[in-house]
């Protein structure tokens, strides 16, 4: 069981995502759909709405949250959270339900990728001899080193862990 | 003048050495200072975030230790990086028991958020710093008959609460720049919808008809081109062209520059210089409007 999990173990799930970083805002939704009408995914996607995220959530739905594939859709562009009249951190809250799905072992490979990239290079892309050497032609300054090692430190204090990829790719 | 530590995160480096080029053939036009600082790493953004937001905002408060240090304020030029540092530098000036918190953590690699630096967009650089009489006076080069569509992206403008680069409604900054250049800022609808970036590898679908929307609108209010301030809009735009092409059979030719290329333009930088070549959409028919 991973902090978190032991931590939560008896809460409701609304209290589990209020307590978690991002997720603070969960109950002040009234759910008046704000942020459904002005996103730019549920617009072509109708597999994604939060304003039902949120609900799910409210309601307790932790299983049918943490293991479909809605919060996984949110482009982060803040345009509902920017708009929401009770001030709920719409982007922000979906980061923590991704955080505890993510401990639960659901998400999709990508993020896998990304972890491993970060842990080993201190970046999420990694830059190819190919561009090194075309920075050079440009005449740009050399890439400075990055501070991976820190970096690490600051993972493993934060309880960072890599998701695993699953067969399924979502 | 002024100096900034120059971020430059991951993407810029590793694919767009263009708007790295660019930006700072312009900041050195205008006399200001970059210093590339050592240590910097990733900013931890939004997918990031979403596998750990507390490692990502310690990170992210890392990174503006190090230009705390130097004694520097940031300048970022990615869309990304500017939201990651600044929402984390604007949460734990605010928050003091956020900043103790991260602090704890921070302390076992010998740094200590103190709050006293700002980050910075590219933007707000040129408009602060600067200023648009100042840009207008060293404009060599008019983009004076050019119709450019300034595309913000979401992360210079949202979370305003916390980003404060400009009303994330109405804002004006991004076409109050273009106009210092001479080019005529286009409306177009849906101006400040996502480019569908971050949903690459995701949700590939729904990414390529956020892009190809920006196409289709940008193309209807007779754009020459589009504006940019992120590298991931950037690419979903610039090779979304040839995915959209692939996908629905529909040409745009719709180039695709950074606002850091029009401003060098602007400013007189030789555009062979300015690695344009690279763009898969290729600048010509701008470069013929300004010549």
């Amino acid at each position: 069981m991973t902090h978190h999990a032991k931590k939560t173990a008896n809460m409701s799930f609304s209290d589990e995502v209020t307590s978690r970083h991002g997720g603070e805002t969960l109950t002040s939704c009234y759910q008046c759909g704000t942020c459904a009408s002005s996103c730019p995914v549920a617009r072509l996607d109708s597999s994604f709405n939060p304003r039902e995220i949120i609900k799910l959530s409210l309601l307790g739905e932790k299983e049918e949250v943490l293991s479909g594939d809605a919060i996984w859709l949110c482009c982060s562009c803040f345009n509902c959270q920017e708009r929401c009249p009770q001030n709920v951190e719409i982007a922000d809250l979906i980061y923590a339900l991704r955080n505890i799905a993510l401990e639960a072992g659901h998400s999709p490979n990508i993020y896998s990728d990304f972890a491993s990239a970060l842990i080993a290079e201190g970046r999420i892309v990694q830059i190819s001899k190919f561009v090194e050497k075309k920075r050079e032609e440009y005449g740009l300054p050399p890439l400075k080193p990055v501070g991976v090692e820190a970096l690490n430190k600051i993972l493993s204090a934060t309880g960072f862990t890599k998701p695993e990829k699953t067969e399924a790719t979502k | 003048m002024k100096s900034y530590a120059i971020f430059l995160g991951c993407t810029i480096p590793a694919r767009q050495p263009n708007y790295e080029l660019s930006a700072r053939k312009t900041l050195a036009k205008l006399g200001v200072k970059l210093v590339d600082l050592d240590n910097f790493t990733c900013c931890c953004p939004p997918p990031i975030q979403s596998i750990n937001l507390e490692s990502s905002q310690a990170v992210a408060a890392y990174n503006i230790c190090l230009a705390e240090e130097a004694g520097l304020d940031i300048v970022a030029l990615c869309n990304g990086c500017f939201e990651s540092l600044a929402m984390a530098n604007a949460a734990l000036k605010k928050d003091k028991k956020l900043k103790a918190h991260i602090n704890e953590i921070l302390a076992e690699v010998g740094k200590e958020f103190k709050g006293t630096i700002e980050v910075k967009h590219f933007l707000q650089v040129l408009m602060d710093d600067i200023g648009l009489e100042k840009i207008k006076e060293k404009v060599v080069k008019p983009l004076s008959s050019l119709k450019v569509a300034p595309f913000y992206g979401c992360h210079s403008l949202r979370p305003s609460k916390l980003l404060q680069l400009d009303d994330p409604e109405r804002p004006t900054i991004f076409e109050n720049l273009l106009e210092a250049l001479g080019a005529e800022s286009v409306e177009y609808r849906d101006k400040l919808k996502c480019c569908g970036g971050l949903l690459k590898g995701i949700s590939d679908d729904t990414a390529l008809s956020l892009a190809r929307d920006k196409l289709v609108k940008t193309t209807k209010a007779g754009a020459d081109c589009i504006s940019t301030l992120c590298p991931f809009c950037f690419v979903a735009l610039d090779i979304g062209q040839l995915q959209v092409k692939s996908k629905f059979s529909e040409v745009y030719d719709m180039p695709i520059l950074h606002y850091s290329e029009l401003i060098a333009l602007a400013l007189g930088v030789d555009p062979e210089e300015l690695a344009l070549r690279s763009h898969k959409i290729k600048a010509d028919t701008v470069l013929e409007k300004i010549a």
